[in-house]
């Protein structure tokens, strides 16, 4: 597929291949929509199925029957009729619903009817002293490389550490892939339990429960788990300690590779730059999309399904792609079959349950979300937390002005990694909400393209009138 | 409650700051209102560059009083606001183009204007040596340079509420009138009354101008600029181009901005801006025509300002036609960015003394008001 094998125009524009991608993509051409959904990655599945068609790790017991879930809806997307680009990536959608894609090194601007943005969610910053040495990767970096390629830490000291779902379900999958995990530091805070406990019930009765369980067991099993409220990387030029605290004490030990978690956050870049309103869910600690029951946005014609509109998980994500779909092809063909969307809404009702109980859970440290002193906050830029801080405290009241004092968020990952820091960070000097705060006003493109990639967008009839003359 | 001053700026684009700074200096107590915040819209986000070269006749006053404004631009507001002077570079495509700079660079020397020089193709190699083979010449202007926008609007900011302006940011100027012997400003966050008020309200300014019955032609305008990731040193002044929309200049830090007037789809009323991707793909193959050396580099964001823009293409500053005590600074259609400086000066000393020395005729309000409107003498 080239970029200018695209039709101009197609009814729905589908942005990311994950579970809600897949799913709406699926829903909306069966419905005889012109559908085309983009994804950046080799091969569909996003995060959660990366890899869905092609890992290497045959025993589906590693992966598990939640990862497997993804082979039915990617063969539904294939069979629907929807035409599915992979290695295309989206760098611009605008409030008229044009979409900007590059593939295989050439750009194209196409216009949709509707879009469904399905760009999931990515991992939170982990802002600690040393997180930029090497020898230090998010879990979800390590996820990667073990559903793409099947490989896991082997041979060397390997510490997983931080909070949330994932990091146990990734410590499952790497173990049972024969990998080699010496540490396990959770870094949920202790008293979590009294605000989530509450929610208890609901979660019991949901699925996460058994699941859950049976996750923490098996991992308490076979790794040796310390509960950690304090964590930073040392070494000069690469990773040589992971130093924590725990039971009031610091704790010294050498290791090689260091894989950090704290949750996942809704990956807004795209949305914000096409003008979306956002706010801030306290609980989640995080900007979300503002959106109904369809997953429509503030912007006509716009939805966000999936984790992109509030973390929920992959089995919602996919309910979430079927409603947004549903409503896509009402608009545009009120007499076109769809399936009833009560029973989805019952799914995704049943699917939700028990997720406050695991927000609230795993919700991460504070200190381990706003940082002090020298630690970076800004990869990009290498702008730290003292100069976040002490730009706050001297009169700087949003991320845009902190951009144009410090720049950071200016760099390619456009605020990916520091953006919800720097907010919370101004927050807490300013003594005011990250609500209040904001975020960054993102910029297209929202993904790097090369001088070479936009010049090769064809040219308008009144600029090649102009160079006839 | 109401406030009072001796003057209300309305605008905290670098214009009003500029002009709240000087009038401070003059010892007036100025308030300066701003709906966002100092440097937000065109201000803040323009390419920053700091030119003399190519300007309208009109306008070169101002600019040669503002480059001397630039060169003790820290003594000025405490901050070197970025300021690096590597000229800017005007280059000719085509013989025929050079042969018209070579005109306009003989007219300014007749009109007493010499910071406009000629390059032939060696002269602009030696300046430009990554420019293409193709062009034949230029033109300079050494003393030119860029500086970093927010930074410095915000430098004005700050120096001018240490010289004792006030400056009200996230208040919207709702209406004005007069009352009594001075003009009432209704704001958001309640009446200002001052004998004097500047208008510096840039996109928005067409709006306080009808309401003094000065309806103008003021078109919002949204120039588009893009920056790529960080590259080798390989290009020191600024670039632009006459023929082809193309501004182009590499930061200190390797970053490369590219500009030069595309325009996206303002909407300023709800403060934002629709880029126009096909409109920068012509620059983007402007640049690979140009640059060679640029064809790798990556785009890592692109965004607009809004600001305004006139159809003679000059600002709009002086005194109002229709109303004592109200002066007029806005429309700078994209390039004011380097007037800042010397037109808060100007505006000041209006303010202050009624006149100025610094030739401003052609700038006036009235040359877009029907003529019966028009004052016999403006």
């Amino acid at each position: 597929m080239n970029a200018a094998d695209l039709a101009s125009t197609y009814d729905l524009v589908v942005i990311g291949g994950g579970p809600a991608g897949l799913a709406a993509a699926a829903v909306a051409a069966r419905a005889g929509l012109s559908t085309v959904l983009f994804d950046e990655n080799p091969g569909v599945g996003g995060q959660i199925y990366r890899a869905i068609a092609s890992t290497p790790l045959k025993d589906r017991a590693i992966l598990g029957d939640d990862y497997w879930a993804g082979e039915a809806l990617a063969a539904e997307a294939g069979a629907s009729g929807a035409l599915i680009v992979t290695g295309a990536t989206v760098w611009s959608l605008d409030p008229g619903l044009g979409v900007g894609v590059s593939i295989a090194g050439a750009a194209r601007l196409i216009q949709a009817r509707r879009i469904i943005i399905a760009t999931g969610s990515l991992e939170r910053p982990f802002p600690i002293d040393g997180w930029t040495l090497p020898g230090v990767m998010t879990a979800g970096a390590a996820q990667t490389a073990l559903k793409a390629q099947g490989l896991v830490p082997d041979g060397c000291t390997t510490v997983l550490a931080g909070t949330g779902p994932l990091l146990w379900l990734l410590a499952a999958q790497i173990v049972r892939a024969g990998g080699k995990l010496d540490m396990l530091l959770d870094a949920t805070p202790g008293a979590n339990w009294q605000r989530a406990a509450i929610h208890l019930p609901d979660f019991v009765l949901s699925p996460y429960f058994s699941k859950g369980m049976s996750l923490l067991q098996e991992v308490r099993g076979r790794v040796p788990v310390v509960r950690v409220d304090g964590l930073k990387a040392v070494g000069e030029d690469r990773l040589r300690e992971v130093v924590y605290r725990a039971k009031g004490r610091e704790h010294r030990l050498a290791a090689d590779l260091l894989l950090l978690h704290q949750g996942v956050v809704p990956n807004v870049n795209l949305a914000l730059a096409a003008g979306v309103t956002h706010r801030w869910n306290e609980r989640q600690l995080c900007f979300e999309p503002v959106v109904d029951a369809d997953f429509a946005t503030s912007v006509p014609g716009i939805a966000v399904a999936g984790d992109g509109a509030g973390i929920a998980g992959g089995a919602v994500a996919a309910e979430r792609g079927r409603l947004a779909a549903i409503a896509a092809v009402r608009a545009l063909d009120p007499s076109a079959r769809v399936p009833d969307a009560q029973p989805i809404r019952q799914r995704l009702q049943r699917e939700e349950r028990g997720r406050a109980f695991l927000d609230w859970l795993y919700r991460p440290h504070d200190a381990l979300r706003r940082p002090n002193g020298d630690t970076l906050v800004c990869r990009c830029e290498e702008v730290t937390a003292r100069q976040v801080r002490d730009t706050a405290r001297l009169g700087c009241e949003g991320p845009n002005q902190m951009k144009a004092f410090l720049r950071c968020g200016m760099g390619p990952c456009q605020g990916r990694l520091c953006g919800l820091t720097v907010t919370e960070l101004i927050a807490a000097e300013r003594g005011t909400t990250p609500e209040a705060v904001g975020y960054y006003r993102l910029r297209p493109p929202v993904k790097p393209i090369t001088l070479g990639e936009l010049a090769s967008l064809p040219k308008s009839e009144a600029e090649r009138k102009a160079v006839e003359r | 409650m109401t406030r009072t001053a001796d003057v209300v700026v309305i605008g905290g684009g670098i214009h009003g700051c500029s002009t709240a700074l000087h009038l401070a200096l003059r010892g007036l107590k100025p308030i300066l209102v701003e709906k966002d915040y100092a440097g937000r819209h065109a201000s803040g986000v323009n390419a920053g560059g700091v030119r003399q070269l190519a300007r309208h006749v009109a306008e070169i006053p101002l600019s040669i009083a503002s480059m001397a404004l630039w060169e003790r631009i820290e003594e000025l507001v405490g901050d070197d606001c970025g300021f690096a002077s590597h000229g800017t570079v005007l280059v000719a495509e085509s013989e025929e183009e050079l042969a018209g700079f070579r005109a306009r660079v003989e007219d300014l020397r007749l009109k007493g204007f010499t910071h406009e020089e000629l390059l032939d193709r060696r002269e602009l190699k030696e300046l430009v040596p990554a420019v293409s083979d193709h062009c034949p010449g230029g033109v300079v202007s050494r003393r030119d340079g860029a500086a970093d926008p927010f930074r410095t609007t915000q430098a004005f900011r700050r120096r001018a509420v240490e010289k004792g302006a006030e400056i009200i940011e996230g208040v919207r100027v709702s209406g004005l009138a007069r009352s009594g012997s001075a003009w009432r400003v209704e704001t958001s966050d309640g009446p200002i009354e001052a004998p004097k008020v500047v208008n510096a309200a840039g996109a928005w300014a067409d709006r306080i101008a009808a309401q003094l019955g000065e309806p103008v032609p003021l078109e919002v305008i949204a120039p588009m600029l893009m920056v790529t990731s960080r590259l080798p040193e390989f290009i020191a002044p600024v670039v632009i181009l006459r023929s082809r929309k193309l501004s182009f200049k590499q930061l200190g830090n390797g970053t490369v901005v590219i500009g030069g007037g595309h325009l996206a789809e303002p909407h300023r009323d709800e403060n934002r801006t629709v880029l126009d991707w096909p409109k920068l793909a012509i620059s983007a193959r402007t640049v690979w025509e140009l640059f060679p050396v640029m064809r790798e580099a990556t785009i890592v964001r692109a965004w607009a300002g809004i600001e305004a823009s006139m159809p003679d293409e000059i600002p709009v500053v002086g005194l109002s036609t229709t109303s004592e005590g109200v002066f007029h600074q806005f429309g700078f259609c994209g390039h004011g960015f380097q007037l800042g400086p010397a037109t808060g000066a100007v505006m000041a000393e209006l303010v202050a003394t009624g006149s100025t020395n610094t030739p401003i005729d052609g700038l006036g309000i009235a040359r877009f008001l029907p003529d019966r409107a028009r004052p016999a003498r403006s």
